[in-house]
């Protein structure tokens, strides 16, 4: 037992650097992708039950970081049954056309103090559009988390066309707010 | 003692008979409507009435705790006079309670009320689909009994100023 602490110790000691720790695995369990938005003033949240990411995060190398995430867009709790059924239509996602939305990153930098910015390209109802989205890194024992928000205006991307583009009733602003929790290595 | 009910009661009361007349209508209308921005726009419009009306009628049982209403006539039959506190109390809890479960509805339903969306209420439960349908029927079933009681209150207010020729409706303050 004392033997393993003082290995332990010394195999700490020793390592190059502290935190030459790389971020591989996600764990969705521990990770939430919610948004919310504005409908005739009210605030209504709502998020996402299933989506996979794969992301490689060195916080040494972060400018070699790199993250892809698909959300199955038919896990929508968009706030009520209604809005949800009425999302998956041709107006709102069109999901048998486009059952999934996708983020590819293409660029990271750090800003310091554990944040960084992520830029990269989302995809979604078939149109691609490139996003600045702030990250802060929370590093962890065992389980780092990978949190921000940033606002997306569904018009950009289609979302919610024809009578639905008023964006009196249903505000063209939708606030993304996630955390990814990973593990690594 | 007066034979009418003082100015603000009297304008607090065709205030609240007027938005419960548009609200109720609306209510029935928009619930069987299919999604669409015009319903989330008449819900709004809904809610924002329905808490206007609590707010009124705040004033109003304030109003009421504070005077005395105007005497009934001393020939009233004992039992005309006992209906008519009955249902006047009811018709002041109803009015309470039927915004009171509107704006619980809508919170468990998981939709906060924001008055004329500006003015946010609390939400006074968690969202909880069940409680939204039982807060649902429950709002739906004191609107029918508030309907029936509205149309007796305005029955009998009738039928005492017209077949019985007595001044009633001077008492809400038609007429001279």
């Amino acid at each position: 037992m004392m033997l393993k602490s003082l290995t332990l110790l010394a195999a700490l000691t020793l390592a190059p650097a502290a935190h030459a720790i790389e971020y591989r695995s996600v764990v969705p369990a521990q990770s939430r992708i919610g948004f919310e938005f504005e409908q005739m003033g009210v605030k209504i949240p709502g998020h996402f039950r299933r989506f996979t990411a794969q992301m490689a995060f060195d916080p040494a190398k972060p400018q070699s970081a790199q993250a892809t995430l698909e959300i199955d867009l038919a896990s929508i709790d968009a706030g009520s049954p209604e809005a949800d059924e009425e999302s998956a239509g041709k107006l709102w996602f069109n999901r048998t056309a486009f059952p999934k939305a996708r983020f590819v990153s293409s660029q990271v930098r750090a800003l310091g103090n554990n944040r960084f910015e992520l830029r990269g390209t989302l995809m979604l109802k078939g149109k691609a559009r490139p996003m600045v989205i702030p990250v802060s890194f929370v590093p962890g024992k065992t389980t780092a988390f990978f949190d921000g928000s940033f606002v997306l205006k569904r018009l950009d991307f289609g979302i919610g066309e024809g009578m639905w583009a008023d964006v009196e009733t249903v505000a063209n602003e939708v606030t993304v707010k996630f955390r990814i929790a990973a593990t690594g290595k | 003692m007066s034979l009418r009910y003082t100015a603000p009661a009297v304008v607090l009361h065709w205030l609240i008979a007027g938005l419960i007349f548009i609200a109720f209508p609306l209510g029935v209308y928009m619930s069987d409507l299919p999604l669409s921005p015009t319903r989330l726009q008449l819900y709004s419009y809904h809610k924002w009435i329905g808490i206007s009306v609590l707010l009124l009628v705040g004033l109003r049982i304030v109003w009421r705790l504070t005077h005395r209403p105007p005497a009934l006539p001393d020939d009233l039959p004992r039992w005309q006079r006992a209906a008519s506190h009955a249902v006047h109390g009811l018709l002041y809890l109803l009015i309470l309670a039927v915004p009171l479960t509107g704006w619980l509805m809508s919170s468990a339903k998981g939709f906060q009320t924001v008055w004329f969306g500006v003015l946010p209420l609390p939400d006074l439960v968690e969202k909880n689909r069940e409680l939204g349908q039982v807060l649902g029927n429950a709002h739906q079933f004191l609107n029918y009994l508030l309907l029936a009681l509205v149309i007796l209150h305005v029955v009998a207010a009738l039928k005492h100023h017209f077949h019985e020729r007595r001044p009633f409706l001077q008492r809400m303050g038609l007429g001279k």
